[in-house]
């Protein structure tokens, strides 16, 4: 909105008031500061000897201080504040990425000894010591976590749609949503206990079953498979269901044909959420599902191995000598990390690419 | 299934489906209306179902005699220095967690560049997709061993507080490393719900506040943060329920001892429920799997009654809003 | 992405699940379900353990070498702990247990109607050395008196300059480090066994009966033999007792304790020895050696720091084949070959051949 005759509206202003206008740091300023703290840190820690992480907490302190007194000093008390305070959250946001690049690279370096062919081939029958690989413990991850979604799946996305399509504000549904609710919340030991509860009483004490494990895990899934699922289908606009009945759709044809198709793609990515999340769960397997060295196929027979327990028993039970069990461990760790990561961005791209433009 | 003759009890339309309606798709209705009611049902068995057998293997721990139980003591006296370990460690991470996350939330919501905002999101969402295993092992090789100089620091210059009574110990892997590796796993959670309460702020009230000349900051702290207070509040309580059921990265970090003690850099340290179970479940037979569930129980009901209050906040807030 | 396409990739990933999944196995099970027709064996069939962890690398060893001679049969053991593989035993959930600790009276007795007519018998096959281990850079050869090292893990000395460690030590020159003793912190036969011999040999310094348990509220807590080596590795000055294999595995030093008026280091013949200056117990069933260790014993390059596992078995089995089956297994966990390699694999102490002939005899009364 600039007018290129005669004087700006700004330059206007400018004339008749000055004070409106007050100085303002130009917007290179936070990095100079930034610069400037980073040079103090390291000239005061530099000679006796110093560390990463001590010149980065100094470098913050120092910043925040000088960001204050230069912007009080020019700008005034109030937008002093604000820089401060938009200096905090900044600083708030990379400290939260420390333990997350910390963790990745130490989980990849460590990890590396061992990715190679033979963990993804071999199983621990027979092997000690050196080689040895994780094949049992990923099929065992894939046949749990798979036999989990089979169990969480029809019961998450018909709940939904009861509490959805019939539900409406019954009392029942009401107990639904709020039980739900407070299920997201079970610790996941929990599940597992009750799951070794339930089997002391249907097998015998000691049971320890894959079944078992996939039990544990859907108490854990089925609440995010409800809770995303009714979202997505509170989403799907009323005028599509009443088209359907128009034409003389049945309701549930309407449900399945319409809404729940409407939808699929937020399922879709709700679900892949719900077994990224349980993918990665150690405490109900240890307690439910055990483990052991050979691949196991059938659920319902026996230990089966899984990555987190894998990782788990690999770290704390290495063996003799202890090094090739860690690195099995740490590779365990880094394959189960892939998994999840792999899950939670597969979940992202359906929703990147196969959601219907909503309107947001 | 259950209710296999009931008329269709709401009709979409004042269209009169029934009329059109042959049969068939009547009972197929009819069907479809119970088996979607009747998963909603399980799921409320299954919630009593997990009290119930919880209850059912505690009740051989709790009516047995104290010497059968390991180490002579009753359910009450084995649970209590759990417990206490338990909220104490659930304390420091919420303590911890709670600043950094709201100032992360309004960083995505109201100081990132827009562009970058939704990556910066993501990045923070991955620390809830590492798994709490891989959360144990770094906290007990890497994070433990930050944070020696640090103990022994606060040893020497805090030492006159309880909790940092020390004497600091030389790998680590202390009360307060456990209650960080908890901060640092339920960041994400605090920091995605308060963002998204945050991003709830009407704009109307966010533009009134700058149009009167307020800072962004002034904004925030009076357009945005009232507004978004009891999000937080309830956003804190999920994450407490979460720290309070964390099993994996606790057990690893921390092989503690059941005592109580506020001293948190020290060599003995108070270890949680969810973690003695964990450690102990596997080799554990008779009464013993019995007390182990009955600690269980115990976790359970303070996490469900955490997570009660959490989501009767949010309800209470939803209603005024 | 609808139901359909769903519907068409779950029939062939189903499909294909089932008929790949035998061929999934890992490359190294394959060659033990063949049963080449090489081996002379004519066992087939499979025998479950479960009980103490202690021996987990042991049992693993000799499964895998008996698996070696008899490729038709398999072998799992289950670290289940002492306690539930000798309720598992009794109750007819597995043919054998591993145990820390021997039957006790109650479960002999309950054993009789478990065992077909016969009894169980206790078979100390798996003895290992408990290290003493420290972590103090430029200290080597330490040697602590039973005293000095129950003081230490009391509490009552708290630097490694103390005077009862240095008169322990003439000549050596040691920091003023604080001590951080480092324990077990489940229950485990270890502690039992270290706790034990404090007792034993410094009743005034340590008051603490036996215990699985660790007795005391002082001293920093770590899971596992493993947790307790990490533990003592990642801080300095820290000190503990592990098993002796997995000590020589790290890079720790392990201490030399006062037997007699000698010091002596922890090593798979010392406590061997030790062993074999050992009494058994008295008023057991026949053919069940129940060790009753002498932590006291002052014979020359004796380690009486040590753990004594043993294997659980039957006289008389209901089902004859199975009673062939734990015997063959068990005569080779206690043949030489088997002892020497869970002595590689396990850093256990071989036993002595005299004990070998005790357990032989033991053996043949199975299904006798």
């Amino acid at each position: 909105m600039t007018t290129t005759t005669g004087k700006s509206p700004r330059e206007v202003l400018a004339a008749v008031d000055q004070p409106l206008s007050k100085a303002a740091l130009p917007g290179w300023t936070p990095w100079a500061l930034l610069a400037a703290s980073v040079l103090v840190a390291v000239a005061v820690l530099l000679p006796g000897g110093t560390s990463i992480a001590a010149v980065a907490v100094l470098t913050a302190i120092v910043h925040l201080v000088l960001t204050g007194a230069v912007s009080r000093a020019k700008e005034g008390p109030r937008k002093a504040k604000d820089r401060v305070v938009t200096a905090l959250v900044t600083i708030a946001f990379l400290l939260a990425m420390v333990p997350l690049v910390s963790v990745v690279w130490t989980v990849v370096s460590n990890g590396a000894a061992r990715f190679d062919a033979t963990f993804f081939t071999w199983s621990m029958q027979g092997v000690l010591g050196e080689g040895g690989g994780g094949l049992h413990a990923i099929w065992g991850t894939i046949l749990v976590t798979l036999i989990a979604t089979l169990i969480s799946v029809p019961v998450g996305l018909l709940t939904a749609v009861y509490l959805v399509e019939y539900g409406g504000k019954s009392t029942l549904a009401r107990a639904i949503t709020f039980l739900v609710d407070v299920m997201t919340g079970i610790p996941s030991i929990v599940a597992g206990l009750f799951v070794a509860a339930l089997f002391v009483i249907l097998v015998g004490p000691g049971t320890k079953l894959g079944i078992m494990g996939s039990i544990a895990l859907s108490v854990l899934m089925i609440p995010v498979v409800v809770r995303s699922t009714e979202e997505m289908l509170k989403l799907v606009p009323n005028d599509l269901r009443e088209a359907a009945y128009a034409l003389g759709v049945p309701k549930w044809r309407t449900i399945i044909k319409v809404v729940l198709r409407t939808s699929i793609s937020g399922i879709a990515t709700g679900i892949t959420l719900a077994v990224a999340r349980v993918a990665g769960e150690t405490a109900p397997l240890l307690v439910t599902v055990g483990t052991t060295v050979a691949t196991n196929f059938n659920p319902f027979e026996g230990r089966m191995a899984t990555l987190p327990v894998y990782a788990y028993y690999s770290y704390t039970q290495p063996g003799v000598p202890p090094q090739p069990g860690i690195d099995r461990a740490w590779t365990a760790a880094l394959v189960l990390i892939i998994l999840v990561m792999a899950l939670n961005l597969a979940a992202r791209m359906i929703s990147r690419f196969f959601s219907p433009k909503a309107g947001r | 299934m259950s209710t296999p003759t009931q008329q269709p009890t709401r009709d979409p339309g004042p269209g009169g489906r029934g009329t059109l309606a042959t049969g068939t798709t009547r009972k197929g209705d009819a069907v479809f209306k119970g088996t979607s009611t009747g998963a909603g049902v399980l799921i409320l068995l299954v919630l009593a179902g997990v009290a119930a057998f919880l209850i059912g293997q505690s009740i051989p721990a709790l009516t047995a005699s104290p010497e059968d139980l390991p180490e002579g003591q009753t359910v009450t006296a084995y649970v209590w220095p759990l417990l206490f370990g338990t909220v104490l460690a659930a304390i420091i991470a919420l303590l911890v967690a709670t600043p950094i996350a709201v100032g992360i939330g309004l960083f995505i919501s109201h100081f990132a560049p827009r562009r970058a905002a939704q990556t910066l999101g993501y990045l923070v969402d991955l620390l809830a997709a590492v798994p709490s295993i891989v959360y144990g092992i770094w906290g007990a090789v890497v994070l433990s061993a930050w944070l020696v100089p640090i103990y022994q620091w606060l040893e020497r210059n805090a030492g006159f507080l309880p909790f940092f009574d020390g004497p600091a110990l030389p790998s680590g892997r202390t009360m307060l490393t456990a209650g960080l590796v908890l901060a640092v796993m339920i960041l994400p959670i605090i920091t995605a719900l308060s963002r998204d309460v945050f991003l709830q702020t009407p704009r109307l009230h966010e533009e009134a506040a700058l149009a009167l000349g307020a800072t962004r900051w002034e904004m925030i702290r009076y357009a945005v943060i009232p507004y978004g207070r009891s999000g937080v509040v309830s956003a804190a309580m999920l994450g407490l329920g979460r720290a309070l059921g964390e099993t994996m990265a606790v057990a690893l970090v921390l092989s503690g001892a059941r005592i109580i003690t506020f001293d948190l850099i020290g060599a003995a340290n108070p270890l949680t429920i969810a973690a003695n179970i964990a450690l102990a479940f596997p080799e554990s037979s008779g009464l013993t799997t019995n007390t182990l569930i009955a600690s269980g129980l115990a976790l359970f009901i303070i996490t469900f009654l955490v997570n009660f209050a959490a989501r009767w906040i949010v309800s209470r807030s939803g209603a005024k809003a | 992405m609808n139901r359909r396409t769903f519907r068409r990739a779950a029939v062939p990933a189903a499909l294909a699940l089932s008929l790949g999944l035998a061929a999934c196995s890992g490359e190294n099970e394959t060659t033990t379900t063949g049963g080449e027709g090489t081996s002379t064996s004519d066992l087939s069939g499979s025998i479950a353990g479960a009980g103490a962890s202690t021996q987990t690398a042991a049992q693993q060893t000799w499964a895998a070498g008996f698996n070696a001679e008899n490729p038709d049969v398999t072998v799992n053991y289950d670290p289940v702990g002492s306690g539930a593989g000798r309720e598992q035993f009794l109750n007819g959930g597995v043919p054998f247990a591993g145990s820390d600790a021997y039957l006790d009276e109650e479960e002999l007795a309950a054993s009789e109607e478990r065992c077909a007519g016969g009894n169980a018998i206790d078979l100390p096959v798996y003895v290992s050395p408990i290290s003493v281990a420290y972590n103090l850079p430029g200290v080597e050869n330490l040697q602590l008196s039973p005293t000095t090292l129950a003081n230490i893990f009391n509490g009552t000395i708290t630097t490694w300059n103390d005077p009862a460690i240095t008169a322990d030590n003439p000549g050596a020159t040691l920091p003023d480090t604080r001590i951080n003793p480092v324990h077990r912190s489940d229950d485990s036969g270890t502690t039992e066994n270290f706790t034990d011999y404090l007792h034993a040999t410094a009743p005034e310094a340590w008051t603490a009966e036996p215990d699985g348990e660790w007795p005391l509220q002082t001293g920093e807590a770590a899971q596992g033999t493993s947790g307790v080596v990490q533990a003592i590795g990642a801080g300095e000055g820290s000190i503990g007792y592990a098993d002796e294999s997995q000590v020589a595995a790290s890079d720790l030093q392990a201490a030399a304790l006062k037997v007699g008026e000698n010091w002596v280091a922890p090593s798979a013949e010392a406590a061997a020895t030790a062993l074999d200056s050992s009494s058994r117990v008295e008023g057991r069933p026949e053919g069940d050696i129940a060790i009753e260790i002498d932590r006291t014993t002052t014979a020359d390059g004796a380690y009486p720091l040590f753990i004594v596992s043993y294997a659980i078995a039957c006289t008389a089995y209901e089902d004859a084949t199975q009673g062939e089956l734990v015997k063959s297994y068990l005569t080779y966990v206690t043949s030489e070959e088997g002892q020497q390699a869970a002595a590689e694999r396990a850093g256990s102490a071989p036993i002595s051949d005299q004990l070998r002939e005790d357990i032989t005899t033991s053996l043949d009364m199975i299904g006798a």
